[in-house]
């Protein structure tokens, strides 16, 4: 109980004081999560509304794998990147091991699947109330799936909401394809996992409660902007 | 006198160029058959009322006319003729279509119009035309005040008049309406069939199903019968009504029907 505690007191001090190496954590952690989470929004969002209106063989073959894919431990993943990006990898020539693009690579694919099987089912559920009635109108299969997105933004913010939730909680591929270099590419989970190795429980605790922080704030403001948006309704329903 | 007056709409009807034709034509969903033998023409400027019981096939053959993708395995032939203008140009038949429930975008009430003229893109039409369009179809149905609103806070009958406006923004041959006011209150649905009367006289082709006879009646010229997927009548409105020239299973269900109607 004393651990908790002292760290919220550590958390509390971490905050007020604006200790720098924790900025440059903090911003790091956004920077490289928020990148993967564009990133891979524009690819996964692509490609679940292709797959929520594309018919072909092999279709529910890929949906299962893809389904599948929402399980891949992030370490693992990691593990791939790191070979690939290894020097004697098949792209070890772009020297880029231990440096934040290649830990924005490792959480971008990490997120695709995530944001490609949420899209395809936002997408289907909106197909089935208004997808007739925009064939009606002239859309084809990848236009309905774009206007359907546009028509759920709010659930496909979500979604976004959900992706970055992810990266930026994972600490498995960052700290394999990062490697944790103290200024370069240090990041809070990568630095919580150190200071618990060390030995150092309430300033682990304490990075935690920053980093649950910083989701609640970036959560509250896109909840605010969705409640703005809608113009209507209480604040508590953008949240929903 | 009147055999005469039938026989002359008859033949003044069969110079009416045909729109779609049906011959022989089919749905199959999976092991059901929703549709089966459908042999039908639709003329310009036909108001054709499908009536029949739940699961007769109704909605299918309103699908199966507009030609909509996803309907299922389709046999027979269905033929969308072009149209011919004076000048000898011919184009597509253009279709639209409105649903018991219309499906509105989240967006506003003025871009669920223009997102129909995007789609449609007709053809010579810029950006500024298709505001003006938009504009017209909104003030038509009475919509135009509204035109920023959000179109999914809109009431019932609104959101009905907006997909009207969509429709008539595309300038359709063909209107196909699918229960249209069915799930109205009778302020709405007067306010939706009143419009629909208006498209029609316009000279929108119309095609609807319908529970309601009385609408049949007041805003149909044709009225066809279906039953087990089955077209087992389709009479001008009067000799529909009349009901001697029906099969028993199509005067059966006047009889049944006709009494909760007004």
């Amino acid at each position: 109980m004393s651990d908790f505690a002292a760290s919220l007191a550590t958390a509390a001090s971490l905050i007020v004081e604006v200790e720098p190496r924790l900025v440059q954590t903090v911003l790091l952690s956004m920077q490289v999560s928020g990148t993967a989470t564009l990133i891979g929004a524009s690819l996964g969002l692509g490609f679940g509304a292709w797959l929520a209106v594309a018919r072909f063989p092999g279709h529910a073959v890929l949906v299962g794998a893809l389904n599948t894919m929402l399980a891949m431990p992030s370490v693992v993943l990691g593990l791939v990147v790191y070979l690939l990006l290894s020097r004697a990898g098949p792209l070890g020539e772009w020297g880029l091991l231990f440096t934040p693009t290649a830990m924005v690579i490792a959480q971008s694919l990490l997120v695709v699947p995530l944001v490609a099987a949420l899209a395809r089912r936002l997408v289907l559920s909106a197909l089935a109330e208004g997808g007739d009635q925009l064939s009606s109108l002239g859309a084809g299969p990848l236009t309905r799936a774009a206007l359907l997105l546009a028509h759920e933004r709010y659930g496909v913010l979500t979604v976004l909401l959900t992706a970055f939730g992810r990266a930026i909680a994972e600490v498995g591929a960052v700290m394999i394809v990062g490697g944790n270099i103290d200024g370069v590419t240090r990041v809070m989970t990568t630095t919580i996992a150190l200071e618990t190795s060390k030995g150092d429980l309430p300033l682990a605790l304490a990075l935690g409660i920053v980093l649950l922080s910083v989701v609640a704030v970036l959560n509250a403001v896109i909840g605010l902007l969705q409640w703005r948006q809608q113009g209507r309704g209480a604040p508590a329903e953008a949240w929903a | 006198m009147k055999e005469l007056q039938g026989a002359a709409r008859s033949a003044l009807a069969s110079l009416r160029p045909p729109l779609v034709t049906l011959r022989n034509a089919g749905v199959r969903y999976g092991p059901q058959q929703a549709l089966q033998g459908v042999d039908l023409t639709l003329r310009r400027g036909d108001r054709l009322a499908l009536v029949g019981a739940n699961g007769s096939g109704k909605t299918t053959l309103l699908r199966l006319l507009h030609g909509l993708p996803g309907a299922g395995g389709v046999q027979g032939e269905r033929v969308a003729h072009a149209l011919t203008a004076e000048s000898g140009e011919t184009r597509p038949c253009r279709f639209a279509m409105l649903y018991q429930r219309p499906f509105l975008l989240n967006f506003s009430v003025r871009w669920n119009v223009l997102v129909g003229l995007w789609l449609q893109r007709p053809p010579g039409m810029d950006g500024p035309a298709r505001a003006a369009r938009c504009h017209r179809a909104l003030e038509r149905v009475g919509l135009a005040s509204l035109a920023a609103r959000r179109a999914r806070t809109l009431s019932g009958g609104q959101q009905q008049r907006l997909a009207l406006a969509r429709a008539w923004a595309l300038a359709p041959d063909v209107l196909f309406l699918d229960e249209p006011t069915a799930s109205l209150d009778p302020g709405a649905k007067r306010e939706v069939e009143s419009l629909i009367a208006e498209f029609a006289d316009d000279g929108v082709t119309l095609v609807m199903s319908t529970h309601n006879l009385g609408q049949a009646k007041r805003l149909a010229t044709r009225v066809a019968y279906l039953e087990a997927g089955r077209v087992l009548a389709d009479l001008p409105v009067d000799r529909f009504f009349r009901g001697d020239e029906l099969p028993e299973p199509a005067r059966q269900f006047l009889r049944g029907e006709l009494p909760w109607t007004t």
